[in-house]
């Protein structure tokens, strides 16, 4: 099908964008890849007014990494974050997550951006950046206000992102030296979204769990992070027995979505499977 | 004089002569054709599977920007339709169906009202603005649930929502059932599925100055298309033009007659102007035929020696809300026909019942009902041989029907004819290039590891080119199983052949000319093919069934023969000699033993034209038309065989190996034969692991109503195929060929499946149905430990 009219402003700044967006926020769409918007539009199941095309705003590009951190910017795509050497030197779970996204087109033009606001319960980068312990970045007419990746989401398609703001960028802190993090993903075999997947980060000291950060997508409503699993870790060995233990304890206390492909049960399965694999891969 | 060829081109793996517009981006599609003043068609479609029209209410959609005209199905009543189908098995009871609904819908999809604008934006912004009642009744979309006593009735002339009973009979059953050492059961779904092709259906209709009326449409049957729109629009069928450009992919799907194929050329007669219509791919998957839908319920007797005695099916043919084209039909003949496959088994007894449901209509998909036979036959003997804990390949070795016994009717069939085969030949090539024995040594040994590995083994064969025409009267199919050919030479002696056929990816302007080229003895390049223009092709049945090489293949064959029998009349008449004399070879005409100088084919064709010296009785220009009519029917054949393992922690399936040796006679080309089993093979293995229509049982609702649901597979969920051949050459026709076209998608089926259940074998998992998804494997994992445990 084809989309119902509506208007069409490409913004050269944020500040533009956010000033077309606070006329009427409700029947205002911003568009960066378009990847989800397009398809939505198409089927009519989105008209909105009004499409803001942020593509062209170069506040909101770039991978910058500095002695404090890394911002990546919102229009950032897949492909951008599978590429990119530097980032790619530091936390190679970018790349691996990245490949693991649809297919070349879609990396070519989804970004990471609209896919964090989106919040769909089984995208990627939810899962890569709560386990990143990232910050996320965001601006309305009230200025920049930024919020911890694990506080972001809030239900299925849901963020604390009001209607009249704009993501900016992720933040995410430099990972300290010993810290590696692994993502393993489960691909629903039409969408490609993940049934479930699990980004796992941690840092062994003297044989003991240092640090641990454990971010899942596709399980439940949303990304969350697995605390339960990541407190029971801590201060011990990655041993098979430990790992089982984590990894159930993950499973059990996580609500998990049920659908026509499949069932809660199925999921929770897949979560303590994928831990377990996960942290196996990263014990060694 | 026997004639010799130079240069055979049947049999060379030859690149496709047709690619390089397609890699140039210059194929030419319905989507291109954009012509001054069309007008843009989009249809209104049923969100309910079962409902009565209350009121449709086009007063908003009339006067909407851009709108010419906006019609509910009440408005075409005794104007247009009703749809009838193409093939009725003798005895069916075939339900009224609109062109668009009037009173009551039957399916989701279901063309309610239309609108026709002057953009596409504002035909779907006018769609919008129709107000439709509806009173909703209970549906029913199950065809198990749809024959039940109480049911939600579709049609008031088919009583238990049955349309045709058709039933198959040889031997005696029930005798075989009590001399049986064992008789079992089982219940097989053969799971719905929808026909993906790259390319959705599109047509544009054209009113022409003169009075007629072109209808570009992606057709694999144009000429079958000219009939139908010519019968339900009431259009003189010769003031008719019906050009099928190039086409994305058909598989069975763009065979039939649909709403749109009528509207469009109706409403481009009322409003004189062009009118173009394309299918958007959710649009597709509630309005384009589905394919599959079976239960099979099957109850095989067999020896202790694993020698199956005798096979009973019941077969429930779900085919949506209405008889579709070739619907009455699949279920039935095609499927039950071969329910015993590639094995002697004596005593049969089948019935098959053709069921109607609140579901979009199900028709011909790639093999329609061969597939579904085959699966019937081999899940029977896998579950023989698991049963009795023998060699699935010992089991089907012993069940095979010999070289020897062919031409083998089945269960003593009047109307299945096996021509050839040799099926302990495949056996062997393709166990020996799986390297069976080895493999299964690997496999138990992995079992210790808690490895999963299992090996699946699957034969068919089926019958292509349905033939000849006097025999389909008997089953109801009202076209003729002829195809035609015309070949034409210029005076420079270059080749037009006009086939009616019809390519949608399968590579006829290359195999085509290789069967002319060989005949003719012209080089390849001096061979054009024409397809898909009635105005051009004189006559046609198209392209299904895997006709079209031992059927297309064989008019080009015999008419290019015609060509060089003339051609040799007229250079007898040339060279001053007897016509007896002379002998065709290398692209001239000579008299061997003699130093006649030879004439070439070039200067023969010049000779026909300008027609100066031509031998008493015979006219100018060389060029021939053949209808040929087969005499029979070509059975190719095959084995293939799937390595697997199964991850029983996910249920995820990994395929490490595909081998497919088939049997499709002569291989007229070696690369595009294995670019068909590569395809076919693909479209079985998505059937068995990934692909399945969901609907909502209690109201009807398409589930699976974008390919963000129904997982077509990519290139990632699909092995390296290793295809093999074996030339049997068909006795049936004079090229030995017998059609290859859905052989893939009828053996990986139950090889995939089978393949799977091995892996599990140590769980004591008996049966799964497709597709074997990881979640539906684990879950019966789970449910054999679990079971196991207690």
């Amino acid at each position: 099908m084809i989309p119902a009219a509506f208007d069409y402003v490409r913004a050269s700044s944020l500040a533009q964008a956010i000033d077309l967006l606070r006329d009427d926020p409700d029947g205002t769409k911003l568009l960066a890849g378009g990847h989800t918007l397009l398809p939505a539009l198409k089927l009519r199941l989105a008209s909105p007014e009004l499409l803001i095309d942020i593509g062209g705003i170069a506040e909101l590009k770039g991978i910058e990494i500095s002695e404090t951190g890394i911002r990546i910017g919102a229009l950032t795509t897949h492909a951008e974050l599978f590429a990119s050497e530097p980032l790619h030197g530091e936390l190679p779970i970018f790349r691996q997550a990245a490949s693991l996204i649809a297919d070349p087109q879609v990396r070519n033009r989804g970004t990471i951006g609209g896919s964090l606001a989106n919040a769909d319960p089984a995208a990627d980068w939810p899962a890569v950046v709560v386990a990143l312990q990232a910050e996320i970045e965001i601006v309305g007419p009230n200025g920049h206000r930024s919020v911890a990746a694990r506080d972001f989401f809030t239900d299925i398609f849901s963020t604390v992102l009001e209607p009249d703001e704009i993501l900016v960028s992720v933040h995410i802190p430099r990972p300290r030296t010993g810290m590696h993090f692994i993502y393993r993903k489960i691909r629903h075999p039409a969408s490609g979204f993940a049934v479930v997947a699990i980004a796992v980060g941690v840092r062994l000291q003297g044989g003991a769990v240092d640090q641990i950060s454990i971010g899942v997508t596709g399980a439940a409503n949303h990304a969350f992070t697995g605390q339960h699993a990541s407190d029971f870790l801590l201060g011990k060995t990655l041993s098979r027995d430990n790992i089982d233990k984590a990894a159930t304890l993950l499973s059990e206390t996580t609500e998990c979505l049920s659908d026509r492909y499949a069932s809660a049960e199925y999921r929770a399965n897949l979560i303590r499977v994928e831990t377990r694999r996960a942290l196996l891969a990263l014990s060694s | 004089m026997n004639d010799t060829t130079a240069i055979r081109h049947i049999g060379q793996p030859l690149r496709r002569r047709e690619d390089f517009k397609f890699l140039a981006g210059k194929g030419r599609y319905v989507d291109d054709v954009r012509l001054p003043g069309m007008l843009h068609m989009a249809v209104l479609r049923s969100p309910h599977a079962h409902a009565k029209i209350r009121s449709v209410d086009l007063s908003a959609a009339k006067v909407a920007p851009g709108v010419r005209l906006v019609l509910s199905g009440k408005a075409l009543v005794g104007k247009i339709g009703p749809i009838a189908p193409n093939w009725v098995i003798p005895g069916s009871k075939v339900p009224f169906r609109p062109v668009v609904a009037t009173d009551c819908v039957r399916f989701v999809g279901e063309c309610v009202a239309l609108v026709v604008a002057e953009t596409l934006a504002e035909a779907y912004d006018a769609v919008g603005m129709i107000e439709v009642e509806y009173d909703v009744l209970p549906a029913v979309i199950d065809e198990e649930v749809a024959i039940r006593e109480g049911a939600p009735q579709l049609h008031d002339n088919a009583p238990d929502n049955i349309t045709t009973i058709y039933k198959v009979r040889g031997g005696d059953y029930q005798n075989a059932a009590r001399e049986a050492d064992h008789v079992i059961g089982l219940r097989v779904v053969n799971n719905r599925l929808i026909p993906t092709c790259m390319e959705t259906r599109a047509i544009v209709a054209s009113p022409e100055p003169d009075g007629t009326l072109t209808v570009y449409i992606g057709s694999q049957v144009p000429h079958m298309h000219r009939r139908w729109i010519a019968e339900t629009v009431g259009i003189p069928e010769h003031q008719l033009r019906v050009v099928a450009p190039d086409i994305g992919g058909g598989f069975g799907a763009k065979m039939h007659l649909y709403p749109e194929d009528l509207l469009c050329p109706y409403l481009a007669r009322e409003l004189d102007a062009p009118v173009k219509w394309w299918e958007s791919r959710s649009e597709s998957h509630q309005s384009t035929s589905h394919g599959r839908a079976h239960t099979e319920n099957i109850e095989v007797a067999f020896r202790n020696d694993g020698k199956i005695l005798g096979l009973k099916v019941e077969t429930l043919g779900n085919v949506g809300a209405y008889l579709s084209n070739m619907a009455s039909g699949g279920p039935t003949v095609n499927t039950i026909n071969f329910g015993t496959g590639t094995y002697k088994i004596d005593n049969y007894e089948a019935i098959s019942r053709v069921v109607v449901t609140n579901t979009v209509p199900v028709d011909a998909y790639r093999g329609y009902g061969r597939p579904e036979g085959a699966y019937i036959a081999e899940r029977a003997i896998d579950a023989v041989a698991r049963y009795l804990k023998l060699d699935q390949v010992e089991v089907r070795r012993k069940n095979f029907v010999q070289p020897a016994e062919f031409p083998y009717r089945p269960y003593g069939s009047m109307g299945v004819m096996y021509d050839s085969g040799n099926y302990q030949g495949l056996l062997d090539k393709a166990l020996a290039a799986f390297d069976y024995d080895g493999r299964r040594s690997e496999c138990e040994a992995l079992r210790g590891s808690g490895i999963y590995r299992g090996i699946g083994v699957a034969a068919y064969t089926h019958m292509c080119g349905m033939a000849p025409s006097r025999r389909l009267a008997m089953s109801g199919f009202d076209r003729g199983g002829w195809e035609s050919a015309r070949v034409s030479i210029d005076s420079s002696g270059r080749a037009t052949i006009y086939s009616g056929s019809m390519s949608q990816g399968q590579g006829h302007i290359t195999s085509l000319s290789q069967i002319a080229a060989d005949v003719l003895q012209i080089p390849i390049e001096d061979i054009d093919i024409v397809q898909g223009d009635t105005r051009q092709v004189q006559a046609g049945h198209g392209t299904f069934n895997s006709r079209s090489m031992a059927v297309g293949g064989s008019s080009v064959h015999v008419s290019s023969q015609r060509i060089v029998a003339k051609a040799k009349k007229i250079a007898a008449g040339m060279l001053e000699v007897d016509e007896k004399d002379v002998s065709y070879s290398a692209g001239a005409f000579s008299v061997p033993g003699t130093d006649v100088a030879p004439v070439t084919f070039p200067k023969v064709a010049r000779m026909a034209y300008v027609g100066h010296k031509l031998p008493d009785g015979v006219a100018p220009g060389l060029d021939e038309t053949v209808f040929y009519d087969p005499t029979g029917m070509g059975a190719p054949s095959g084995i293939h065989l799937a390595y697997v393992e199964v991850d029983p922690e996910t249920g995820i399936v990994d395929i490490l190996d595909y081998v497919a040796v088939d049997d499709v006679g002569t291989l007229i080309n070696p690369r595009l034969a294995a670019g068909q089993i590569h395809g076919g093979v693909v479209q079985g293995i998505a059937q068995a692991l990934y692909e399945e229509v969901s609907y909502d049982p209690d109201n009807g609702q398409l589930l699976t109503g974008s390919l963000l649901d129904y997982a077509v597979p990519r290139a990632e969920h699909v092995p390296n195929i290793r295809s093999h051949f074996q030339e049997t050459p068909s006795p049936t026709n004079p090229i030995g060929v017998k059609g290859i076209g859905e052989s893939g998608s009828i053996a990986a089926p139950p090889c995939m499946v089978h393949a799977v259940l091995d892996a599990l074998s140590p769980f004591g998992i008996k049966h799964l149905d497709m597709p074997l998804t990881p979640p539906r494997v684990w879950a019966a994992i789970q449910q054999a430990r679990t079971g196991a445990s207690r």
